[in-house]
């Protein structure tokens, strides 16, 4: 997706560095460790081994106080991961709740964000487009601008007396108090049809101590407006890397396609599309690490409110550690989330691969080649046979 | 029949192809000048994404009663400063954002020139162990950085370092993809340019100082950037980093902010003004290292 790092010189650089320079070989090691170890001090201790620590505090009953390697700390096991995924209560419908808003926000962020950054990327790429600086200016300043300003900027447009009511109110809508209400946007569909008790399978059961009825509740009011925000702030970086995937592909295929009488439609989406795919499969993976993250935005806006609506894991995993001293159950959510992502970006990955062709789709296409060549050969026989020297010459060439 | 009549259609066209060709043009042309559709849905889509900044700068000069009563015009109706008074001479705005310039600078300068120096070593220098560590680095830019909130307060509170400058600028030192963009841009400068230079006995340092350095100036601008953007926008790792009020950041100040720090009631126009001045810096290097910052996918393709 990056640079390339084929380069023409790197196969002559071993050699040269091998044989004539060899007086500064040592020399070049030790000053290649020296060159390297900021990075690998700073890497090593905030990064590596907080890891580690993080796992033993999730392992122990540490309350914050003192060193969590002192002799008061003691190794409880799997207790922390229990309470927040098996035993229920408090924890464990908390936990719950934030992977349901989560899995939500992903659900409907991921799709939405990438269809309109390729929307804007493909708008933006014409060729013949004036003014092209000023519309990418516009679509990428989000981005640069941090999630706090933007949170600020949110809460007043989405606030109950904010703009986004004002103009809702010029069509005769009664906006709701967006980042007041928990309702879910499922449930208040299911209200309009009549359905507001769930029935008794879905409201009896659940997981995580979250019933079914309420898994499926939807985001809330408020998440959705947090929806509707980080797709402002992140469809322009995607849009910059779709419109480089754009600038590289070219337009021969595009104008081969026109020639074949297709539309701006099924351009798109049989000639664009398929061969934006390596830059759609970063984009999806990047947003679905990206939308499991979500922190900033919640510590900002709603810190999980209305009704614990925006909880997420990553904000449930500071405030269970920060708020709460329960420093175990943190480092486990954090943990638990840790896997989340890496289990979300595999899944994708098997979903984008290119899938090995069926046997019975494999015969299809043999079936279906044989056919056409003997078609073909039938009917140049038929030319052949009407005399048209033409083509009965290029068949001859080709047979030759 | 049918087959032999594409058959014949075929060679129709390829006869014809010439004259298709001089049609594609025409074709070609009707398509794109018939999209006046697409500007009209560009304009209206950049009107959306533009509006909400300046409905933001607009109630930063309003009242407060104002900027509830009419959310949406542009036009004060009564113009007032008194947001930024209230910011600049009666809060702890000014101090919020010394701590960001003085993060900011340490961090930036301090990424820049760690970040080359280990894009360097990784590309340019012959060493055992290189390709581990490039492997590990490309293993910690996969790892997210919120399930690192607590494990990074571990490690700065028993270091010692916690709520001090120190526990905030050292963690954000090296960024992973900083390295990797600027090992990636010096693979690209050819082997030669350093060749005379060890003939001649300069040290490594010498080389990568005053050669290679000044000629990766377009990577170099491009983790400036990055970089300077990144750690003024940076606020889960200040969360966790420090306590005192002494030692509060823009982000850390207006995230209070908008949860009702100053006083009871909305204020929107003090917190939108909060917002619009963090923002400035940030939308100030946009707008000059534009070009660059746009292209920076495809630059980097290119460089």
């Amino acid at each position: 997706m990056m640079f390339s790092s084929a380069n023409p010189g790197s196969k002559k650089r071993g050699h040269s560095s091998d044989t004539s320079i060899k007086i500064n070989h040592t020399r070049e090691q030790i000053s290649a460790w020296m060159f390297c170890a900021p990075m690998l001090i700073i890497l090593g201790v905030f990064l590596v081994i907080p890891i580690v620590m993080a796992l033993w505090v999730s392992f122990s009953d540490w309350s914050g106080r003192g060193s969590p390697f002192s002799s008061g700390v003691h190794f409880i096991g799997l207790g922390n991961y229990d309470s927040v995924l098996v035993t229920p209560g408090l924890s464990q419908s908390d936990f719950g709740t934030a992977i349901r808003n989560n899995a939500w926000y992903t659900l409907l962020v991921v799709p939405l964000q990438t269809l309109l950054s390729l929307l804007l990327a493909v708008m933006l790429n014409r060729r013949i487009l004036k003014a092209k600086g000023f519309f990418r200016t516009a679509f990428y300043f989000p981005s640069v601008t941090s999630s706090v300003a933007i949170t600020v900027l949110w809460l007043f447009l989405f606030g109950s007396t904010g703009s986004i009511n004002a103009v809702l109110s010029w069509f005769g809508i009664n906006g709701p108090n967006w980042f007041n209400d928990p309702r879910g946007l499922l449930q208040i569909l299911f209200s309009h049809l009549g359905v507001s008790q769930g029935p008794a399978l879905l409201t009896q059961h659940g997981l995580l101590g979250i019933s079914w009825w309420d898994w499926l509740s939807g985001p809330s009011v408020a998440m959705f407006a947090i929806m509707l925000m980080v797709i402002f702030t992140t469809s322009g970086t995607f849009m910059l890397m779709f419109i480089a995937a754009l600038q590289s592909i070219g337009e021969g295929t595009e104008e081969a396609a026109i020639m074949d009488g297709t539309n701006a439609w099924q351009r798109l989406w049989h000639v664009t599309v398929p061969q934006l795919k390596p830059t759609i499969f970063t984009v999806v993976t990047l947003g679905i690490i990206g939308t499991w993250q979500v922190f900033d935005q919640i510590y900002t806006g709603t810190r999980g409110g209305p009704s614990k609506t925006t909880l997420t894991p990553a904000y449930l995993s500071y405030s269970a550690a920060f708020d709460n001293q329960e420093w175990g159950q943190g480092a486990a959510i954090s943990f638990i989330l840790f896997v989340i992502i890496v289990v979300m970006t595999w899944i994708q990955r098997q979903i984008m691969k290119d899938r090995k062709m069926s046997r019975r789709k494999i015969a299809y296409y043999e079936a279906l080649k044989s056919e056409t060549r003997g078609l073909s050969n039938v009917s140049a026989s038929q030319l052949r046979g009407k005399g048209n020297p033409d083509v009965a010459n290029r068949e001859g060439k080709n047979h030759e | 029949m049918s087959d032999r009549n594409t058959v014949h259609a075929r060679i129709a066209s390829a006869d014809g192809s010439k004259r298709a060709s001089r049609t594609m043009g025409k074709a070609l042309h009707r398509v794109f000048s018939s999209s006046w559709i697409i500007y009209v849905v560009l304009i209206m889509l950049a009107a959306i994404y533009i509006m909400p900044f300046i409905i933001q700068i607009a109630t930063s000069f309003k009242t407060d009663a104002d900027a509830a009563a009419n959310p949406v015009s542009l036009i004060p109706a009564v113009w007032t400063t008194a947001a930024y008074q209230r910011l600049f001479l009666n809060s702890d705005f000014p101090l919020w954002f010394k701590n960001s310039v003085i993060v900011t600078v340490f961090v930036t300068t301090g990424r820049v020139f760690f970040d080359s120096m280990a894009g360097y070593a990784l590309s340019r220098l012959h060493f055992r162990g290189r390709d581990t560590i490039f492997a590990l680095l490309v293993a910690v830019m996969s790892v997210p950085m919120v399930v690192l909130l607590i494990p990074k307060f571990l490690i700065i509170k028993s270091l010692g370092i916690y709520d001090s400058y120190f526990g905030m600028i050292l963690p954000l030192l090296i960024d992973a993809s900083g390295v990797f963009i600027m090992r990636n841009f010096f693979e690209s400068i050819p082997q030669s340019v350093e060749e005379q230079a060890k003939i001649d006995r300069a040290g490594t340092f010498r080389i990568f100082w005053s050669i290679v350095l000044p000629m990766a100036r377009p990577a170099l601008i491009t983790i400036t950037i990055l970089s300077f953007q990144g750690s003024w926008n940076e606020l889960s790792h200040f969360i966790v980093a420090t306590q005192s009020p002494s030692l509060t950041t823009l982000t850390k100040g207006v995230a209070s902010l908008a949860s009702g720090q100053l006083s009871a009631g909305t204020q929107y126009p003090i917190k939108l003004a909060a917002a619009a001045i963090m923002t400035v810096p940030v939308a100030v290097l946009f707008f000059i290292f534009q070009k660059r910052i746009m292209n920076t996918n495809e630059g980097s393709v290119k460089e």
